[in-house]
């Protein structure tokens, strides 16, 4: 299974992606955001960092990213039921996927207005996504979160529509980190197949290093949804 | 790669080699020339404005035969002050080559003078490091000064063919409660965030250090690691006549204009209101972490392509010091073409241009036939890359401005014969009343419960209470190689990802011992720093330094400079690991009063197998827990006699650099073989602290009974918990594992005794106390925030 990870000038988290993708037994492959050309890729994950410097807003440049045009494409309106290009969003990746209207909501300044770095607790509430199929509903896990606008936003008629159609996919135990409202970590589109996430999975893959391996099966459930699609 | 790339490629070529228009008449007329220079050589210069002294403006005459042209002056007055030339500290520094032995030199692949010290870890991997300071910009202009800080010394680990995978950052701050703290601290954390987070690098560890010597002048000191294959490793030089001279990253702008020479050389008192003339401009550079991110990305797909000849990074003295340094080492002449600089301020003049300190901009040396790759490597990255000139022969450095000659020197009168100092140095008459008045006459707590309370207060201490406040706004986990980071003693990175090979660094300084005893004071920064190294299960192997000292003009300044120096370099001669590297920062004073001496010793390790590492705190219940080493009634200096008392006199500890070298020995090994489950280093605030925060890691208490060391020691409860005796370290070790530890203690002659067993919810000294452990967390994590979040 090829899943490909997406290297914006200014990605921080992509070669860490590209590890994860690897460790959970994918083969992880290098896109360029300058190259409309997703090499045959079965997922895409949009990785960490400061995309363009985050210059503007966070994603807002990347959105018109060449490779970008392709995704979307593929990726499918958000509210569509049919399943379209798998994507991961971590992060600023997350930010591009809302700038890029892949994704319903924004993500906005720490509450606290702090950069924060901490082990955070999460609920995955959603299992069935292309990304989470192999958590089960109610999982709590442990992942590094390391933001400094990673505030979820959105009106309450979205947040109630997300919380009534089940798009919720993971909600933050414990502390809300950055004031994200209703707790929420990530959200899908409708299909399941887009998700985007504050918390980064990709450094939580390997013991030692993070703090646990709660994250791999971001990676394992792409790989099993793709193989079972 | 699209027709449309390629053709991009080739107008960035013509791009890069674009000659530069003619001057107008009038322009001409305004331009100080080499020519001119010599049919006016009576035209009076402003060289005093700019820093130098009248035999300094003497000596460059005689260099040239003629006055300096007002380019030539400005390069030799950047590149002549104290920051760029360590004209005064330069005849002490030469100790650390000097005492650097073969047999240190064994892992030594480059040694100090280049930007930065490289050291073989095997397995064909090299490590780069070094420490800088950016203190006195940070003071003006926290957020900027103290993220270009970091910029700066990334840049540093680049231009040696490295890979940056790793920053720590040593900060020193007045008073907690000082209204200017909140001003500065602040700012200082966030740019060191703002900037380190940006450019992927992981934050490791560091220093958050509290004093009033710091309130008008805070140190913060940048450290960082790269790692490189033995085969990538390039040199700042410039060989190959014929070779060009590529000018690549941001473009040059107004920023830090004489910053280096102003901000680094003279107070801030002197020209505070700019009234004295134009040209000291108290500017501090603005820096931009994604254009640095992408250069790092640039340069490292540069290396790979073996496009790179030589490379020099743009840091304090900017074009000045870049071209000059490069000429120097290599075939010691170069042609610049200054008006080809690409400009965000078309106003600039020409030595405006040498002194600009506008961040993220490399110089390289590129063969002409690997010109076209290596524009084609910048214009995938985005980067501007200009053909300033080339390599010549002849020895001399020629800077033209628009076919005009306006600089004409020999490359190393500039980089490397500037004036040295050897100046007067004089031990201060007050050190012996200081050291006369020893915390002996302090009041010490009689009961259990005043030791209770004490041991609760200094927990919440300023200098002892929980630095995640400023941690938990640094990335720690970028790039997938973190294994231990703050608040463990060491930060340790995997550096191979096959082998599990990497390395463990720490930096430490306790200035209060520093200004008790400068040399002694030094080789204890040393040995924490060692320690800590050892304890996360590190083999020491190179060392870098910080030297924060006050006025070089002061002579007892000077002489705790040559006493901290001669210090380090004889301790570090008794362990066997080489400085490979380092920063002198001077003039880190308000008004008269010069700060505590504050020399920063950052010591790098080898690790095996990262995986081995050992963290400060135990995870479960049942560890058994171990004092190493001997306690003695040591504080001088202390955490206890400066929070509790206000009080700094007496001695610093006594300093024992063998027992040192035994206790990382037993360490490494005893990690090695799996027989450590925790091990912290005792330093500030001794074994109270060392047990408050092991507990606290992963918030599993301890019971522990202080009588069998007492009794051994000849100290009482109060003097075991709070001495600041060094080579001591409290270690947690499997049940099963006892026999074997102990063993290994004898075997290294280390002194070894137990202390009780990991457990419970509480720490808990029998007969004494007891404390729970979430009441410790309370106040250990309230201070910073109740002060910092007003």
């Amino acid at each position: 299974m090829r899943i490909g990870v997406v290297t914006f000038p200014g990605s921080l988290d992509d070669r860490d992606a590209l590890r994860a993708v690897r460790i959970a037994g994918g083969i992880p492959v290098p896109l360029w955001h300058g190259d409309a050309e997703l090499h045959n890729v079965d997922a895409v994950v949009l990785p960490g960092g400061f995309s363009y410097g985050d210059y503007l807003r966070c994603g807002a440049i990347a959105r018109f990213a060449p490779v970008m045009s392709e995704i979307s494409r593929l990726a499918g309106p958000p509210d569509a039921t049919a399943p379209g290009l798998p994507v991961l969003g971590i992060c600023n990746g997350f930010q591009v996927l809302c700038e890029s209207h892949l994704l319903p909501g924004a993500l906005v300044r720490n509450d606290h207005r702090h950069f924060i770095c901490r082990d955070q607790k999460l609920r995955i509430e959603r299992t069935n996504t292309t990304w989470t199929n192999g958590y089960a509903a109610g999982d709590e896990i442990v992942i590094p979160l390391k933001n400094q606008e990673g505030g979820y936003v959105a009106d309450t008629a979205t947040l109630d529509r997300l919380e009534g159609e089940g798009q919720v996919v993971a909600r933050y135990l414990d502390v809300n980190p950055n004031g994200s409202y209703r707790d929420i970590a990530g959200v899908s589109n409708a299909s399941g197949t887009v998700v985007g996430l504050m918390p980064h999975p990709e450094h939580a893959v390997e013991l030692g290093y993070g703090p646990g391996t709660d994250g791999l099966c971001f990676f394992t459930s792409a790989l099993q949804g793709v193989l079972s699609a | 790669m699209s027709n449309d790339s390629i053709s991009t490629y080739g107008s960035d070529l013509d791009a890069a080699l674009d000659g530069g228009s003619s001057l107008t008449l009038e322009q001409r007329s305004s331009l100080d020339t080499v020519d001119r220079a010599r049919e006016t050589p009576t035209v009076a210069q402003p060289w005093s404005e700019l820093g130098l002294k009248a035999d300094e403006y003497a000596k460059i005459h005689e260099i040239l035969g003629r006055r300096p042209t007002a380019s030539e002056l400005a390069m030799y007055s950047v590149m002549w002050s104290e920051h760029c030339s360590y004209k005064s500290s330069k005849v002490h520094l030469r100790q650390f080559g000097d005492k650097t032995t073969d047999a240190m030199r064994e892992h030594l692949l480059v040694g100090i003078g280049e930007n930065a010290g490289v050291v073989d870890i095997g397995q064909g991997w090299a490590v780069t490091f070094k420490i800088e300071s950016h203190n006195h910009p940070s003071y003006v202009e926290p957020y900027q000064g103290a993220a270009t800080g970091v910029g700066g010394i990334v840049r540093d680990i680049m231009s040696m063919g490295a890979r940056p995978v790793a920053i720590m950052d040593p900060l020193r701050f007045g008073a907690l409660d000082h209204p200017d703290t909140l001003r500065v601290l602040p700012g200082i954390v966030a740019g060191v965030g703002g900037y380190g987070n940006c450019l992927g690098l992981p934050n490791i560890g560091g220093e958050v250090v509290f004093d009033p010597c710091y309130q008008g002048n805070p140190l913060v000191n940048a450290l960082c690691v790269g790692t490189m294959k033995h085969e990538d490793i390039h040199l700042a030089n410039a060989t190959g006549e014929g070779n060009l001279v590529v000018l690549f990253g941001a473009r040059t702008g107004g920023d830090g204009i004489g910053g280096v020479s102003v901000l680094a050389s003279e107070t801030f008192d002197d020209n505070a209101d700019g009234s004295s003339g134009p040209a000291k401009r108290p500017s501090v550079q603005v820096g931009d972490p994604f254009a640095e991110k992408v250069l790092i990305e640039c340069c490292l797909d540069l290396f790979q392509a073996k496009v790179v000849a030589g490379i020099q990074d743009l840091g304090g003295a900017g074009l000045s010091c870049a071209t000059s340094e490069l000429a120097s080492a290599g075939d010691g002449g170069m042609l610049i073409h200054l008006d080809r600089a690409p400009l965000r301020d078309s106003t600039l003049r020409p030595e405006e241009i040498l002194m600009s300190e506008s961040q993220e901009r490399m110089m390289a040396i590129v063969r002409p036939d690997d010109l076209p790759a290596f524009i084609g490597i910048t214009s995938k990255w985005d980067v501007e890359a200009t053909v300033l000139g080339e390599v010549t022969e002849g020895g001399r450095l020629v800077v033209l401005w628009h076919g005009e000659t306006i600089v004409d020197v020999p490359p190393r009168s500039v980089a490397h014969d500037g004036p040295v100092y050897d100046r007067p140095l004089a031990r201060p008459a007050s050190l012996d009343k200081r050291q006369a008045d020893t915390a002996d006459r302090l009041p010490r707590p009689s009961t259990d419960h005043e030791l209770a309370a004490l041991v609760l207060r200094m927990t919440g201490s300023p200098n002892l209470s929980s630095r995640a406040w400023v941690t938990d706004q640094y990335d720690r986990y970028v790039q997938g190689n973190t294994t231990l980071a703050m608040p463990d003693d060491a930060g340790v990175i995997r550096v191979d990802e096959e082998s599990s090979l990497g390395v463990a660094i720490a930096t430490d300084c306790n200035a209060r011992f520093v200004a008790l005893d400068p040399y002694t004071g030094t080789q204890l920064a040393l040995a924490e720093s060692y320690r800590n190294v050892g304890v996360a299960g590190g083999k020491p192997l190179a060392v870098t330094n910080c030297l924060n000292f006050g006025s070089p003009e002061d002579p007892a300044v000077m002489w705790q400079f040559a006493e901290a120096v001669r210090g380090l370099a004889d301790g570090c001669q008794t362990l066997g690991i080489p400085v490979t590297g380092g920063n002198v920062s001077l003039y880190n004073q308000t008004g008269n009063t010069p700060i505590h001496p504050t020399p920063v010793v950052g010591v790098l390790g080898v690790m095996q197998d990262v995986s081995k590492r050992t963290p400060s705190g135990w995870r479960s219940s049942g560890a058994q827990l171990f004092l190493l080493g001997t306690t003695r009634d040591e504080f001088g200096g202390s955490e206890w006699a400066w929070s509790e008392h206000a009080h700094l006199g007496g001695l610093p500890p006594t300093v024992d650099l063998e027992a040192e070298r035994s206790l990382a020995e037993l360490l490494i090994a005893a990690g090695t073989d799996g027989l450590l489950l925790a091990g912290h280093d005792l330093s500030d605030g001794g074994l109270a602290t060392a047990l408050v925060e092991s507990c606290l890691r992963y918030g599993v208490g301890a019971s522990v009974s202080l009588d069998a060391a007492c009794a051994r020691d000849h100290v009482d409860a109060f003097t075991l918990l709070f001495s600041e005796s060094t080579a001591r370290v409290l270690v947690a070790v499997q049940p099963e594992s006892m026999q074997a530890f102990t063993q290994a203690c004898e075997g290294k002659g280390v002194p070894v005794i137990a202390l009780g067993a990991s457990g419970g919810e509480a720490l808990t000294v029998s007969g004494r106390f007891s404390l729970p452990v979430e009441e410790l967390r309370a106040v250990h994590t309230a201070t910073l925030p109740a002060v910092l979040n007003s």
